[in-house]
């Protein structure tokens, strides 16, 4: 076994996005010291591309009348059940709901400067799912301000910052875990963080598909070691495709274009200029009644969102997603294979004030004035619904001395989430794992550290750079995320499900042997050799449960299982787990929802 | 198929050189595109830092054709079928190719205080107008991405990293010092080891911010005014106490800067295995 220096902590976090940093001040202010660990530079996470807003019902907006909007963590409730398609965790989505205000008005205390309504108070937009204005935000770079308030809060509380480090083992002792093993980025030196209680704040993994909004992190490498040290994982065939990415130029295929767009009138119409939302065959029955059923409605709405409905833009991304795929496949497609998305009747100052890094970034680097023209968009492949099973109250996963939050736990959004409600996600539940996990390390010592692990990783990490001959790790990538983006995408059936499952069976049989060039030292290659590995599992998993779930049901679209089945798949999760080398995957019912919260839904209508 | 050539600069510590690398142009290809295709079929060693693709990171500075600029928010297209020089920043330590050593940064940052909010206004939503916040967002929009840093001469010639915390953090402290709820007088700081009077105007990293801040203009020049107002206006601070010009409602600096924030160095760890 190669040396490795060692850190202790009482709590140590993995992931230094908005979820882990809040995570670091909870369990600073319970008392610990904390160390925390991530893959890129403090403060580049996922969270500081979130563009639209975070999601708290503070009832903030005044209709025409001069009344407030009459918005409240119950409504808050309604809307993310419903648009999860009732897969949620109920007391996961209570917490959250009467938790997100608090936290965001904290995060003004942090030092976040919101944008302003009128009255002074911070503002609010529409989102699609939400039925008032929820999403409180700063322009288009609201996950910006939140990772910066939290980054400064941290540092003024403080911590260990451990950049450029990639934890790739969690070791444990009897089942508990008592640390993680990584690599440095740079020397590609080992280091072993010994813990009390650890927290992997680690986000999503979109980069086994090929056209994603997410960065070189999202390779699920928090999830998968939490896999390997036999936790279990919720939902995993639960992937967002986030119905407006970028289709062209294609150097900028998959990057987002936030769902705020569509928040400030945005229209999709398709080549032959139809509004094609407003099609009643995309209304799903749930939502009949809610929305504009008329352009001058939807039009009208943007300036008295009292006295009309939201225009079906605004619909729950999974169904907006379904509509923009069977417009292209029905032949409705624009110049590039998207729809166009349509905001210049909002004029140049608007936009330029409420959107100014969609303007830039259509500017700069797609050649389009978004003022003068419209956007292509064809969905992208954006968030992970599912994850790691955690207790909605703790955090905790099955795993004792484990905790997750934010991206990585799984509960909150059921089968698909809505938008805006990820960035108070990871403040509400960030806040809730630091303090659990401080809970945990007061009551615990520090476990110990098996070296037979950490010799046994680190010789699974060096294979590719002994190895005499084989691939290149990013061929196998390659291969991985076409069959992912061409047989696991939107619409999937068994059939291209089995294919996507035997390409990836071949593909692990042919990661046993990778070979990359060069030594330890700052080498992306060797690093894609680790991450293809995690990408590997993470995929199998993703279509095993995809193929299990036989219905339709949110972001799961399965053609040859059209119908939601409420009455046998609605009252289940799929949980996976470890097995030695096979992936169990059982069926687990849905924790009963209380009568008193049932009852919200009638008061609704 | 048309190409675009690229000199890249290879090397680290010890030494490197530019090699020419040629990819095939793709429609809408960004600097960090060729990179990216570089390192998956020509030489799967190459370091470069990116995460968003979109501008909104800061991740992945360089300088390009000697200007420091985001990969990804360059467009091949601008350079009209000349080969690109890509190299990394010079105002910092170089770990391999295009990646440098940029802690410093998060050190500096770390000495800074904290927001630390008027009584009148803790605990309670801020009421607060749009024309209020402007200002103080157009800080706020910063993604750290150190080009300021990068190109400032007096970091990057003078390498005077110990006497001048650099354009970013100007922005930053500007950001709190001028923050509706902030109750830290900030300027001793900035006077002494932050070292606002390093700055002699010459609105270089103003240039090549790519989120536009009007760095010297908007922070640097308010920040240096506010010092000299208070060491060099002794008529201005004797009218303020007596009552006679409104009192400043900022508390005098009462805070110690942040001990207790490690930027974790290799090697400081246990020994152990
Ligand atoms: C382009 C874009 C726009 C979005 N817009 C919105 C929006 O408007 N509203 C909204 O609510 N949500 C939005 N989201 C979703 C939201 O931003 C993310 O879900 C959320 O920020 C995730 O936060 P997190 O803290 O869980 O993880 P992340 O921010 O993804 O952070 C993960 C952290 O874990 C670290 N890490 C990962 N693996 C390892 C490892 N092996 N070792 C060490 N560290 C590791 C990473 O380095 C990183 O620091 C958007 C997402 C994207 C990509
Ligand atoms: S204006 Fe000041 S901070 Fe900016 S580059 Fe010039 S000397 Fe440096
Ligand atoms: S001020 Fe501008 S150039 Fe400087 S770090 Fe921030 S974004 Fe980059
Ligand atoms: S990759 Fe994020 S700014 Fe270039």
């Amino acid at each position: 076994m190669e040396s490795f220096e060692t850190f202790e902590y009482d709590v140590l976090v993995i992931g230094s996005g908005g979820a882990g940093l809040r995570a670091v001040i909870a369990a600073r202010e319970a008392g610990c010291t904390v160390g925390v660990v991530c893959k890129s530079l403090l403060g580049k996470a996922h969270t500081v591309m979130a563009e639209g807003g975070v999601a708290a019902a503070l009832g903030n907006m005044t209709n025409p009348d001069g009344t407030k909007e009459n918005d409240s963590w119950k409504v808050h409730f309604v809307d993310t059940m419903k648009g999860g398609a009732f897969l949620n965790n109920w007391r996961t989505v209570e917490i959250f709901t009467k938790e997100a205000p608090e936290r965001v008005l904290e995060l003004e205390q942090y030092g976040a400067v919101f944008d302003r309504t009128p009255e002074g108070l911070i503002a609010e937009r529409p989102f699609g799912g939400h039925k008032y204005r929820r999403l409180n935000h700063v322009g288009d770079r609201t996950g910006l301000e939140i990772i910066r308030t939290l980054q400064d809060k941290a540092v003024g509380v403080g911590m260990t910052v451990h950049m450029e480090t990639t934890c790739t083992r969690l070791l444990t002792e009897n089942g508990r875990v008592t640390g993680a093993f990584g690599y440095y980025r740079d020397t590609g030196n080992y280091v072993v963080f010994k813990a009390k209680s650890v927290i992997l704040a680690t986000g999503g993994w979109g980069r086994m598909y090929k056209f994603t909004s997410n960065s070189w992190e999202g390779t699920g490498d928090g999830l998968m070691m939490a896999y390997e040290a036999g936790a279990e994982l919720l939902d995993l065939e639960m992937i967002q495709f986030h119905p407006t990415g970028m289709i062209w130029p294609p150097g900028m295929r998959g990057i987002l274009v936030t769902e705020g767009v569509r928040g400030e009138g945005g229209i999709l119409r398709n080549s032959k200029g139809e509004r094609f939302m407003f099609n009643p065959k995309y209304m799903p029955d749930l939502y009949k009644g809610q929305f504009a059923e008329t352009e001058e409605e939807a039009s009208r709405w943007l300036e008295d969102k009292q006295n009309n409905r939201r225009p079906p833009e605004l619909l729950p991304r999974d169904v907006v997603a379904r509509a923009i795929y069977r417009e292209v496949q029905d032949g409705n497609g624009c110049e590039h294979g998207g729809v166009h998305l349509d905001v210049t009747h909002r004029g140049e100052a608007y936009i330029k004030r409420k959107l100014p890094s969609m303007y830039e970034q259509f500017h700069a680097m797609g050649g389009v004035d978004i003022t003068k023209e419209p956007m292509e968009v064809y969905p992208t492949v954006h968030y992970t619904m599912g994850g790691l099973y955690v207790h909605p109250e703790t955090c905790e996963t099955s795993i004792p001395g484990l905790f997750a939050a934010g991206e990585v736990a799984a509960g909150l959004h059921g089968a698909n989430r809505l938008g805006g409600n990820s960035l108070s996600d990871i403040i509400v539940f960030g806040k809730r794992a630091g303090e659990h996990a401080a809970a945990f390390a007061a009551d615990h010592a520090f476990g110990a550290i098996n070296d037979e692990q950490i010799a046994e990783e680190q010789d699974y990490l060096t294979e590719p750079l002994r190895a005499s001959s084989g691939e290149s790790p990013y061929v196998i990538h390659q291969e991985l995320q076409e069959t992912m983006q061409t047989n696991a995408m939107i619409a999937k059936t068994e059939q291209t499900l089995l294919t996507a499952l035997t390409k990836i069976q071949e593909l692990q049989q042919r990661a046993k042997n990778i070979k990359v060039a060069g030594d330890r030292y700052f080498n992306p290659g060797w690093h894609a050799a680790r991450d293809v590995r995690f990408m590997l599992r993470t995929s199998e998993i993703i279509v095993r449960c995809a193929l299990e779930r036989q219905e339709s049901r949110g972001a799961q679209w399965r053609l040859d299982y059209p119908n939601r089945e409420d009455a046998t798949w609605g009252k289940v999760n799929l949980i996976a787990c470890k097995n030695g080398d096979e992936v169990k995957i059982v069926r687990r019912p849905l924790p009963e929802m209380p009568a008193e919260l049932k009852a919200l839904f009638e008061e609704g209508k | 198929m048309e190409k675009v050539t690229l000199r890249v600069f290879r090397g680290d510590k010890t030494g490197g050189e530019m090699v020419t690398y040629e990819v095939p142009k793709v429609p809408g290809m960004v600097v960090l595109d060729a990179i990216h295709q570089i390192q998956k079929e020509q030489d799967t060693t190459l370091a470069c830092r990116w995460n968003c693709k979109a501008a909104k990171c800061g991740s992945c500075s360089a300088e390009i054709d000697g200007k420091p600029r985001l990969m990804c928010k360059t467009s091949v297209d601008e350079f009209n079928g000349q080969p690109i020089t890509v190299g990394p920043m010079r105002a910092f330590p170089l770990l391999r190719d295009l990646v440098t050593d940029v802690s410093w940064n998060f050190k500096m940052a770390a000495k800074i205080p904290p927001l630390q909010v008027l009584p009148e206004m803790e605990g309670k939503p801020f009421v607060l107008q749009q024309v209020d916040v402007d200002r103080v967002q157009e800080y706020r929009k910063c993604i750290e991405c150190f080009l300021c840093q990068d190109v400032c001469h007096v970091i990057r010639e003078h390498n005077r990293k110990d006497a001048f915390f650099g354009p970013r953090q100007m922005v930053r402290i500007a950001g709190l010092e001028m923050h509706p709820a902030d109750r830290i007088n900030r300027r001793e700081q900035l006077k002494a080891e932050a070292g606002v009077g390093m700055c002699n105007i010459t609105k270089c990293c103003t240039e090549v911010c790519p989120e536009h801040i009007r760095i010297t203009d908007n922070a640097i020049i308010p920040l240096k005014e506010r010092v000299a107002d208070d060491y060099y206006d002794p008529v201005a601070g004797l009218l303020r106490s007596i009552g006679v010009l409104p009192r400043e409602k900022k508390a005098p600096f009462n805070s110690v800067p942040n001990e207790q924030t490690k930027i974790a160095a290799q090697g400081t760890g246990k020994k152990g295995g």
